[in-house]
């Protein structure tokens, strides 16, 4: 059993602009359970995509060793050969097809391209004993819950001869008792002597199956646990999760509180897809002027889906709460009329929902507010021109001109000309969403001083965002959400890294 | 820190830049210099010209609707079926009724607009997408006009509502017409001539604005070789026609929608809001657009459109049959993405599908003067448009 299976030596990759994964070293013995622990933007999914080689051999520097020799894979087929299966959060079944056909798709049991129905029906059954799922073959992936789902990733798994199974975030969107399901037969698959990695945000669960934990910080490897050594405490791992230094990352601000802009109240949204499911619980909350106020939350705690529900009703459905301005109660029931009412939405995924990506600078600078560059449905263009030019000096738009098209910005140009378009309208309250994601350092502090001037304006800012470190050192206030749910306010003086963990933890224990 | 990289573009940039729109016109011009050397000078004849014009109107109007559903990015398959409808709907109004025709042409747009907005409906607010939408409403309202017409042709047309598609502009300055014997309408010449100024004088005047606002121009040689074309070509057309019968009505009516339609495009928010969808709806969408809205307006648009087109095709036949404007849609489609219209939406010019449409509309006219069968002229079309598909693939990956 102290066989190395799997050993990581330096790995780094960097992304234009960003250093993803720096020297990151991981050991893995056979037959045990790895965590892989990190807050969201550690590393750890791309870590996980090296080694599965959707990051090919080349792109990346460091050595793969895996069963005592280096390797370099150059597709997923190759880490999947010999033994390597990744199971994504995002599960890669096609609903349509049923579970014999998920199982074996890429794969499948035929003689000259002629599927062997009653030879994959029978191993199918097999491997679903193996995991336990108590469904037939035959049975449609759309017509199982998300538990059973990811137990056929598992079966799909085995049936590749699996001997190093990586589950990302496998329990994210399962309940308890699927969860504990889940990890009895991880425990299960140990006893048989197969290695996994798991991927997750809870700790409750890591402390119960794991035998070692490493934790990944701003792309690097802080440290490797081990479980049978001493007693893991949640907090020993949060703190090395978070553990960094506050460097002078954000710009000073003096803030100047006024009334209060946006006020919130008994906000409950159902699920936009599955419409039965309550996805928000009454959620209540404030911002004031020159204040900002960030909500913290793990990935799927419904930030963005409370947000984009308020903004014009761009999320979920039936939605009932108030939402106030200065006092006033206000309809957000469209787009429009939450826009005339002062509030504007900075989307957390710039390139699908913020840009148009083949248009120009001046184009998507405006679109939010072409009444203001128009009159009687006439574009001044000249006007438009100078608006565009005004904010391409105000926010220092690196580009050639307005008329770049902002497909060929950077990640954080594209992001100051996403905030153009919102300035343009000269909302009351921004929202801002994951407002530096995938941005580099220095870009990032630009983003905070715009932030700073605007709460200086009096504007009320309202940012999500995953990055700890960058809440604490912008928020004046900030609200923690789990599972749907505000779970916490915390003033900056009691805001910290470890109390919004122990918020997260705590509410995810109550439910 | 704002890095300023402003130099002034060269000829060469600008053209590399620039290239799939010059590259439209210079085939355009190349074709039909083809075809009247082929054609042995008679493409070039005024009479030709004029039936030029007369065969293609219908196909360029119905491409400026069109282009707008494309860059919003639909397609509207059923055009051909709408002008067969509206076709037999103005002939019952007009023939059977006796219904004078300064109603039937507004009452005919108007139930245009109704269909387009019956299709509207479904693409916009359903979901549905346009595709099948409109592959039902070309089914449908092919069987409608069979069932108005019941079969059978309706025609004659009373003379001026005739004149709609095969009449001319008089000539209002005859009196002023130097050499009677050559110039049949002075009139033709004298509006080229002025509107081939107007075009000059506004062009520089933009000019001079854009230096004024610190926006870049396109290079003066640029500008003067491309005036100094348009004017000569323009020139050159408008003399043929002035030693002929003049203006067609139809060019007029067909000239002002280009006008309209190319301003709504480049300068109303409607038309900015149009390509926003199209390029990213979602993002649209979320910038406070009604996309909903915006995409029954473009369907509403185009059955209008296609009804007046079903109005002057039928005008011209003098007949409305239940076969009329059969495959118009794929030429009119076809228009729109030679003239670089991206099927995946947001991209696309007026002054592109109205070049597709003459680019088709030259190739049909010179294949048919030299005798080439519908079988050749089919076998071509196809052929050119996946060139003019492929030569912009191939410009953006190189791009």
């Amino acid at each position: 059993m102290d066989k190395i299976i799997l050993e990581m030596r330096g790995i780094t990759k960097t992304f234009p602009g960003v250093k993803a994964l720096d020297n990151v070293n991981l050991k893995v013995r056979e037959g045990e359970i790895h965590a892989l622990v990190g807050e969201n933007g550690a590393g750890k999914s791309t870590l996980m995509k090296v080694l599965s080689g959707v990051y090919p051999a080349g792109s990346y520097d460091g050595e793969i060793h895996y069963d005592g020799e280096l390797r370099q894979f150059s597709t997923i087929s190759d880490s999947e050969h010999i033994g390597i299966i990744i199971i994504h959060q995002e599960l890669a079944l096609v609903p349509l097809l049923s579970i014999a056909e998920n199982i074996f798709l890429g794969n499948e049991i035929a003689t000259n391209g002629v599927i062997n129905w009653k030879e994959t029906f029978a191993r199918t059954q097999e491997l679903l004993n193996k995991v336990g799922l108590k469904e037939s073959p035959p049975t449609l992936i759309t017509d199982i819950g998300v538990g059973k789902q990811q137990l056929v990733e598992i079966a799909k798994a085995l049936s590749k001869k699996v001997r190093l199974l990586i589950l990302d975030e496998p329990t994210a969107s399962l309940n308890e008792t699927d969860s504990d399901a889940l990890l009895k037969l991880l425990m299960e698959f140990r006893k048989q002597g197969m290695t996994s990695i798991i991927i997750s945000h809870k700790l409750n669960e890591i402390k119960k199956v794991a035998d070692k934990i490493t934790i990944l910080r701003d792309g690097g490897t802080v440290e490797t646990l081990d479980c049978h050594h001493e007693d893991i405490s949640e907090d020993r791992i949060i703190k090395g999760m978070v553990g960094r230094d506050m460097e002078d990352r954000y710009p000073p601000r003096e803030p100047k509180i006024g009334e209060t802009l946006l006020e919130v109240k008994n906000w409950n949204v159902f699920h936009q897809q599955h419409r039965d499911r309550q996805f928000l619980h009454d959620i209540n909350f404030n911002v004031r002027a020159g204040e900002v106020v960030g909500i913290a939350g793990l990935m799927g705690a419904g930030r963005t889906e409370t947000a984009m529900s308020i903004f014009g009703k761009s999320w979920g459905h039936k939605i009932t709460g108030d939402v106030s301005i200065r006092g006033k109660q206000v309809d957000v029931s469209t787009i429009p009329k939450a826009i005339d009412a002062g509030l504007a939405y900075v989307t957390e995924d710039r390139k699908h929902l913020g840009l148009v990506l083949i248009d120009n600078i001046l184009h998507n600078t405006t679109l939010s507010n072409l009444e203001a560059v128009s009159s009687a449905g006439v574009i001044n263009d000249h006007e438009e021109r100078r608006v565009a030019s005004d904010y391409r000096q105000k926010l220092r738009i690196r580009s050639h001109s307005i008329y770049q098209e902002t497909i060929n910005l950077s990640g954080g140009n594209q992001q100051k000309v996403v905030l153009s378009k919102w300035l343009f309208t000269n909302p009351e309250v921004l929202i801002l969403d994951e407002p530096t994601r995938g941005i580099d350092v220095g870009a990032k502090y630009e983003i905070y001083t715009i932030i700073n001037q605007l709460a200086a304006e009096g504007k009320g800012i309202l940012m999500i965002s995953s990055e700890m470190p960058e809440l604490l050192g912008t928020c004046d206030r900030i609200y923690v959400m789990n599972e749907g749910r505000i779970v916490a306010e915390l003033s900056k003086a009691e805001a910290s890294q470890e109390s919004i963990m122990r918020a997260i933890m705590r509410s995810g224990e109550k439910h | 820190m704002v890095t300023e990289t402003k130099t002034t573009q060269s000829v060469g940039d600008y053209l590399r830049a620039n290239i799939r729109e010059y590259g439209l016109l210079v085939a355009l011009v190349v074709i039909m210099v083809f075809f009247q050397a082929l054609t042995g000078g008679v493409l070039f004849r005024p009479v030709n010209i004029t039936n030029l014009i007369l065969q293609n109107s219908f196909i360029v109007i119905m491409a400026l609707g069109m282009l707008l559903i494309i860059v919003a990015g639909h397609i509207d398959l059923s055009v051909g079926s709408i002008v067969a409808f509206t076709g037999g709907l103005s002939a019952i109004m007009l023939v059977k009724w006796g219904i004078h025709y300064s109603l039937v042409v507004p009452l005919c747009l108007i139930l245009g607009g109704l269909v387009g907005a019956a299709q509207g409906y479904w693409v916009a607010y359903q979901k549905i997408p346009a595709f099948i939408v409109t592959l039902a409403g070309m089914l449908v309202f092919r069987g409608l006009t069979y069932l108005i017409l019941q079969n059978r042709p309706i025609g004659p047309f009373p003379k001026d509502f005739q004149s709609l598609s095969t009449g001319f502009i008089p000539d209002f300055l005859y009196f002023l017409n130097p050499v009677p014997g050559v110039i049949t309408n002075f009139a033709a010449l004298v509006v080229v001539l002025v509107l081939v100024g107007l075009a000059i004088y506004y062009g520089l005047k933009n000019r001079k604005l854009n230096d004024k606002h610190g926006t870049e121009n396109e290079p003066f040689a640029f500008f003067a070789v491309q005036m100094g074309i348009i004017a000569v070509v323009a020139i050159f057309l408008g003399y043929q026609l002035s030693t002929y019968k003049g203006f067609p009505n139809v060019l007029v009516v067909m000239g002002l929608l280009i006008a309209l339609y190319t301003f709504i495009t480049t300068r109303s928010t409607i038309g900015r809001r149009i390509y926003a969808m199209g390029g990213n709806e979602k993002a649209a969408k979320l910038s406070g657009i009604n996309t909903e809205r915006l995409t029954f307006y473009t369907f509403v648009n185009m059955g209008v459109l296609a009804a007046l087109a079903g109005m002057i095709i039928a005008a011209r036949l003098n007949s409305a049959t239940p076969k009329a404007g059969v495959g118009f849609e794929l030429d009119v489609i076809a228009a729109c993405f030679i003239g670089g219209a991206s099927a995946s939406g947001g991209v696309g010019k007026i002054t592109g599908a109205v070049i597709g449409a003459f680019i088709m509309g030259v190739m049909n006219n010179g294949m048919s003067i030299m005798g080439l069968g519908i079988d050749y002229q089919q076998l071509v079309k196809g052929l050119v448009l996946l060139a003019a598909v492929f030569f912009d693939v191939y410009n953006k990956n190189k791009g």
